[in-house]
């Protein structure tokens, strides 16, 4: 069994995000940049079913810039066997990427394809979906535990009025859940190891895939400030602010 | 269980100005040199923090085309400002006045963290092997007692020393010389020193607190290329330090201020007074209407050539800040770092083609143009001891008339952690309440650094005693931990009428004031897990 890994390239979540000045987007330059979180249990979840031998191969993706290169190589360090990277420039849309996955799927034939639950910077939460339904292949999202059956899949996942368990025929795409499983470090010897894996290079334009925006974005703002707190007296003036300034009540 | 191992010519500690330039160096000397750099920030840059007014003169010498390459390297100083400072007036000094080693004429604005990215990315071109997120946190010894290597740190342990199911052993790394460049007071370059004896006969270390902010101006007040220093208001008197503020490119000005730990009265927050020193006029008119971007906190050393240890021991030396080359009357350590790597880098590359003694450092430091530069500087820092107006005028009678070659060196006498006067002694400081537009809180301050620890870790602030805190620091100093601390770690916390000392380790901007300045030497700096830390952009 194959398994087809995606990841992205994202702002560190541990940085502050700074909205450029003239509203075009988010600060990224000297912007420390991480794996998309969720995408490293992704891969973690990968890699164990390999060691259990329940899978022959990981191969792990990524759609960006040549920067996403180091992102790809993070995870070819915790154990995935060769990477392919897509070079593509600017903002491309879950769309895009999902039609970009759909030739690679075609192109490696996996029986599995995992990727994180959503990205940390657009928290678009489409991707996983959006290529089940080009390639016509069961989905399982939000999964927070996977156990490999023959030809399918029990997977429990994470909804919001609790666990919900379900079983899913591969080929399927899953989207993980944080709760998945804890990632392990990469050590130092699989770090240089990883350096001689092979990383496989090809233009999303070259696989023809339009990859124009379909969304305008007109403008990036901060969140408005939060106003302080102010503490009231007694009940009564509590309510009386709730009634008459907040108009809540 | 035993580690694994990973054999080098030279494993370098710490990605820095010292040690990459020590690793570009090497293989510039000898590209068949395997050269590997350590470093505990997540990525080059996130622990780097400095003012920062570059001299070019290493740079020069190490990478001669460093424009073609396109360095970081852009803003030229074109102007310069000194002012004295009084609670509401301002006094302009003469540029003219200044001696020449306070003159930028010839020097750029820079950020030194997007510096060691560019100089990492130059290392990597050639060879090195840098490793970010691996903190080196243990030295390793032959069985004569040399250098010989270093350990990386266990991942994944609890806060309780268990192995979690991450868990992953850190290995050892071997070189036939170890590197340390850990910057001002590292960790392991502190207990090289005590082992080694190397500051035998020397003065004790001193020490300064820097802040840095980044401002994104109104580009009206914004002048690129001006650089300002003051000093005064609001330290008094016997308290030495200043501020810097340098307008850098895209309307950014880099605002800091240094404080020596060497302060007397305990109720004194470093912190709170750089939040004050924004209030008064002369500075809150320029940055007003600005946006704060980002915050950060580093020790510096400030005891130039009287202090600096000796450099080299059985198998390893010591680089740039982690013996401490900093240049304190030029305010200026990156270029002295790069220059005392590349002293090194050349020793340790006839140390491996001809069997040289590692002494022989030595003797290249003492030829170079590094060493007169700090010998000149010598007596500016001990001067201040007599006050800042006496400080002062000495300085300009030694520097401009002398330029420091005065026929006597002043001494330093204490170590910081020395010099703190009970608090019943001291007066109290009653600090004005942040106004959330120039003034911040540390809270605040702390969430724009990015920094974060993964919990459940042991903690990485380790307290020789755990009860001395409370039981005689608090008593007699009033625990001054609360407030040398720029990142709100050390809390002391009342319930039920008994007092306890909170460590919010995960604050930790690793800046090693604590170290430095807790009375009885009781706060012990360790590597926390790897990648833990702030995540400075282009501090």
């Amino acid at each position: 069994m194959k398994i087809l890994v995606a990841v992205k390239r994202v702002i560190d979540y541990n940085v502050q995000i700074r909205v450029k000045e003239d509203g075009s987007g988010v600060v990224t330059d000297n912007v420390k940049m991480s794996t998309n979180p969720p995408d490293d249990n992704a891969i973690e979840e990968a890699v164990k079913l390999k060691e259990a031998g329940k899978a022959s191969e990981v191969i792990v993706v990524s759609v960006g810039d040549e920067k996403a290169q180091e992102t790809v190589r993070k995870a070819l360090a915790v154990g995935a066997d060769r990477g392919i990277l897509v070079k593509a420039e600017g903002m491309i849309e879950p769309l895009a990427v999902s039609k970009i996955l759909m030739k690679i799927v075609g192109k490696e034939k996996p029986d599995l394809v995992f990727m994180g639950k959503q990205a940390i910077d657009d928290d678009c939460n489409q991707t996983g979906q959006m290529l089940a339904a080009l390639l016509k292949w069961p989905q399982a999202t939000f999964a927070s535990k996977i156990e490999v059956k023959d030809k399918s899949l029990e997977v429990t996942r994470e909804v919001d009025e609790g666990l919900e368990t379900i079983e899913v025929n591969t080929p399927a795409i899953i989207t993980c859940d944080l709760r998945l499983n804890e990632p392990r470090y990469a050590s130092l010897p699989n770090i240089m190891k990883a350096k001689k894996k092979p990383i496989e290079q090809i233009n999303a334009s070259d696989l023809s895939v339009d990859t124009k925006p379909r969304i305008e974005q007109i403008k990036v703002e901060e969140p408005p400030k939060r106003k302080a707190g102010i503490k009231v007296a007694s009940v009564e003036e509590l309510v009386q602010k709730l009634k008459n300034e907040a108009k809540v009540i | 269980m035993s580690r694994e191992t990973m054999e080098y010519d030279v494993v370098i500690v710490g990605g820095g100005p010292s040690g990459l330039s020590t690793a570009i160096k090497l293989k510039q000397l000898n590209s068949n040199l395997n050269v590997c750099v350590l470093e505990k920030a997540s990525e080059i840059g996130a622990h780097i923090l400095s003012g920062n007014v570059f001299e070019t003169r290493a740079l020069d010498e190490l990478i001669p085309n460093w424009k073609e390459l396109n360095a970081p390297i852009k803003t030229k100083v074109s102007k310069e400002k000194f002012l004295f400072l009084g609670k509401t007036k301002s006094l302009s000094w003469p540029t003219w006045l200044l001696p020449s080693v306070q003159k930028n004429h010839n020097n750029f604005i820079i950020s030194l963290a997007n510096l060691c990215r560019w100089l990492a990315e130059q290392a990597e071109a050639i060879g090195v092997e840098i490793f970010p997120g691996f903190p080196a946190c243990e030295v390793l010894y032959n069985d004569d007692g040399s250098v010989k290597g270093v350990a990386t740190q266990d991942m994944g342990i609890d806060k309780d020393g268990n192995k979690k199911d991450s868990y992953e052993p850190g290995i050892e790394l071997l070189g036939k010389v170890t590197v340390f460049a850990e910057g001002c007071r590292g960790h392991l370059g502190k207990q090289l020193i005590k082992k080694f004896e190397l500051d035998k006969g020397k003065d004790p270390q001193q020490y300064g607190i820097g802040f840095k902010e980044i401002w994104e101006i109104d580009e009206k007040t914004h002048e690129e290329g001006l650089v300002m220093h003051t000093a005064g208001w609001p330290l008094d008197n016997n308290t030495y330090g200043g501020s810097f503020m340098y307008h850098a490119e895209n309307k950014q000005v880099f605002l800091g201020y240094v404080i020596g730990l060497d302060y007397k009265n305990p109720h004194l927050s470093p912190y709170d007074e750089f939040q004050r020193f924004k209030t008064h006029p002369a500075i809150k008119k320029i940055i007003e209407g600005g946006k704060r971007i980002s915050y950060g906190a580093r020790a510096l050393i400030e005891g130039g050539i009287q202090s600096l240890p000796k450099m080299y021991m059985p198998g390893a030396l010591l680089v740039g800040c982690d013996a401490g080359t900093l240049n304190m009357p030029k305010i200026k350590g990156s270029h002295t770092a790069i220059k005392s790597g590349m002293i090194a880098a050349e020793t340790i590359n006839y140390h491996i083609e001809r069997g040289d003694n590692l002494s022989l450092y030595e003797k290249l430091f003492k030829n170079s143009w590094i060493y007169k530069e700090l010998h000149e500087a010598r007596n500016v820092k001990p001067s201040f001891n007599w006050g800042l107006i006496l400080g002062i005028l000495f300085t300009g009678i030694d520097q401009i008339i002398f330029r420091g070659k005065m026929p006597f060196t002043l001494k330093h006498k204490h170590a910081d952690h020395e010099t703190l006067k009970s608090a019943k002694e001291m007066p109290k400081i009653e600090y004005p309440k942040p106004d959330n537009i120039i003034s911040f809180d540390k809270t605040s301050s702390v969430y724009l650094t990015g920094t974060n620890h993964v919990d459940n870790q042991p903690v990485h602030l380790q307290l020789k005693d755990p009860n001395l805190p409370i039981s005689y620091t608090l008593e007699k100093y009033d625990e001054p931990a609360q407030r040398y601390c720029p990142a709100g770690v050390y809390e002391v916390q009342r319930e039920n009428n008994v007092n306890k000392f909170v460590i919010n380790s995960q604050n930790c901007i690793h800046c090693k004031t604590c170290d430095i300045k807790e009375p009885s030497q009781n706060i012990i700096w360790v590597t926390p897990e790897g990648g833990g830390g702030p995540k400075y952009g282009n501090m």
